[in-house]
């Protein structure tokens, strides 16, 4: 399939007090439709902020980016986006929370059942369809990432952006919802699969969701080191995995562009 | 860049309170001790947690309920207050004791509506009218205060077009602002509700402005993400972001209306709890002015209790 989102040249100046800050620089990369690419690097490397250039929220000061044959001018429903800290409305109940997005992008050419329908579609593919009508607060963080996702995926976007989804979360509760979001943006016979990008810095979560795993330079003037390609089979088996060779060695190649190629000297 | 930080430096003696709603309702609350954040009532129910009981039971037993210990203390410290009034009275000579007061309250509220001339009405009269001249100016003043308070949170233009004005004129005694009232009106009714609107307008306009700077990033990207409409963002995230802010201004300027009015109607004159105290001060009846002063403090206390009510609806915490 032809490249779906294109990243050209793209270069992120902030000014800051201390005269212009060089945070990205010459970033090039591609994706398919259906592509599942994580963006892993050190902390402060500027993974975030390419995240939130392709969702709109930061407009790059060089280069273009183009989506589906437009090009990315600000943020939209087209892209949906969770955040690393859910960002539900605490005012909202999970199913409003949804309601909100389903509601901006289909309200025009649905009716309110079946926006309705659409939303508990959405809760009930993230399996949360027994805690629709509770607050954020009252859930799991777990849970409260799983209505996020639920919230980005539920507009039908043509990318999900995913920064550090599950960063926050515990190493259990984190494996689970990989594994749950491994089987939401497969391909089924219902969908071609969601393209999705997402920031993380866990190598493991990197290697075993994605099919490719761009490994950006340390900041300032970070652009992308390495590319590599996952190419093992899927679906995936996280414990089949564990003692694969091919993912060993996916994984120390990983490892070694993070500790030996981009060492940071201090964190 | 002056401008900028004028609007936070003049928020300050005001913030605090608005910043957290929540421990502002806890104002009643005693000293807490480590057992109220032990027994937290709405904290989560382990499953184990009645066998732990079962297992400790002299423990539990020898603890009184922790609101018992609190009605306690607030009783001692109301009776440790008349007690301290009574030896001041006996001792001074002049001013009336606790037990004078009382039968001349008792007498006064058992007529609290009656009607002798325009000078001469019942305590409740007076209460009533006061409250209303409160809920006048207070209510003029939410209605314009709220809003322009979203207005300076949501544009910075504003809020630094806004901050010399507001800074200038919020220290302001609210009495310096009556003769312009009576110039402006050539009445002292209006006047008076014209001070209430202008002293409890600040607090309404600063925290709900504050609210609308506090509200986190994460929401406001939700709504660009969602390219939301105006409308959806303010009434989805804006307005129930700074509700509780929001709750906080109204309350403190109630609490600031209630204290200025019983100033400008001793000025200004006419039915009211005010001007009755300076009237009961010509007639030299003091045990008048201390049911006054009584009055005057629980009717503040339950207008203050009654916002926290509603704030409490209001929170989705």
């Amino acid at each position: 399939m032809s490249n779906y989102l294109q990243i050209e040249k793209s270069g992120m100046v902030f000014e800051t007090k201390k005269g212009p800050f060089t945070a990205l620089k010459n970033i090039d990369l591609e994706i398919k439709q259906g592509e599942f690419v994580a963006l892993i690097g050190h902390s402060g490397c500027g993974k975030s902020t390419l995240l939130n250039m392709i969702a709109g929220l930061l407009i790059p000061t060089s280069g273009a980016m183009i989506l589906a044959g437009r090009e990315i001018s600000g943020p939209g429903p087209d892209r949906g986006v969770v955040f690393q800290n859910h960002s539900l409305l605490p005012w909202l109940t999970c199913f409003d929370n949804v309601y909100l997005a389903v509601e901006r992008v289909f309200a025009e050419s649905e009716s309110k059942p079946q926006l309705k329908a659409r939303t508990e579609a959405a809760i009930e593919m993230v399996g949360l369809g027994h805690a629709a009508h509770k607050f954020p607060h009252e859930i799991s963080g777990g849970m409260k990432q799983r209505v996020g996702i639920a919230r980005a995926l539920s507009m039908q976007p043509k990318l999900l952006l995913m920064d550090e989804p599950f960063g926050a979360l515990d190493a259990l509760t984190r494996a689970h919802l990989q594994d749950e979001l491994t089987r939401i943006v497969a391909p089924s016979a219902a969908s071609p699969g969601s393209t999705v990008v997402m920031v993380t810095h866990d190598v493991d979560e990197a290697v075993l969701l994605s099919d490719r795993v761009v490994m950006m330079t340390n900041g300032p003037e970070a652009t992308i080191g390495e590319i590599l390609t996952i190419d093992l089979p899927r679906p995936r088996e996280r414990l089949a995995l564990a003692n694969h060779p091919r993912y060993m060695a996916l994984r120390a190649q990983v490892l070694q562009f993070l500790y030996q190629k981009q060492m940071k000297v201090a964190a | 860049m002056s401008a900028v930080n004028l609007v936070p430096e003049m928020l300050k003696d005001i913030v605090p309170p608005a910043t957290s709603p929540a421990a502002a309702n806890e104002s009643t609350a005693a000293i807490p001790e480590a057992s109220s954040v032990r027994s937290g009532a709405r904290g989560p129910r382990r499953p184990g947690a009645v066998a732990d009981d079962d297992g400790t039971p002299l423990y539990k037993r020898s603890r009184a309920p922790e609101w018992l210990i609190r009605v306690f203390a607030m009783m001692c410290g109301l009776a440790l207050f008349i007690a301290a009034w009574a030896v001041l009275a006996k001792v001074g000579g002049r001013l009336p004791g606790p037990g004078s007061t009382w039968l001349s309250a008792v007498e006064l509220f058992s007529d609290p509506f009656y009607r002798k001339g325009p000078n001469d009405q019942g305590i409740g009269w007076n209460i009533l009218n006061s409250l209303g001249r409160v809920g006048i100016g207070f209510g003029a003043a939410a209605l314009i205060g709220i809003p322009a308070g979203f207005l300076l949170g949501r544009f910075r233009f504003l809020s630094d077009m806004a901050a010399p004005i507001v800074s200038l004129l919020r220290p302001v005694s609210p009495l310096a602002w009556l003769p312009i009232g009576l110039l402006v009106f050539k009445a002292a009714n209006p006047a008076a509700i014209y001070v209430i609107f202008i002293s409890s307008i600040w607090p309404m306009i600063i925290n709900t402005a504050v609210g609308v700077r506090q509200i986190p990033q994460d929401y406001m990207n939700v709504a660009k993400v969602l390219k939301l409409s105006e409308w959806k963002v303010f009434t989805k995230i804006l307005f129930p972001a700074v509700l509780p802010y929001m709750m906080t201004g109204v309350r403190l300027s109630i609490g600031v209306a209630w204290l200025v009015i019983v100033a400008a109607e001793m000025l200004t004159g006419g039915v009211g709890i005010g001007f009755w105290v300076w009237d009961e001060w010509n007639n030299l009846n003091v045990q008048h002015i201390i049911i006054a002063i009584f009055t005057v403090g629980i009717v503040g206390l339950l207008l203050e209790q009654l916002l926290i009510l509603v704030a409490r609806r209001f929170s989705y915490e």
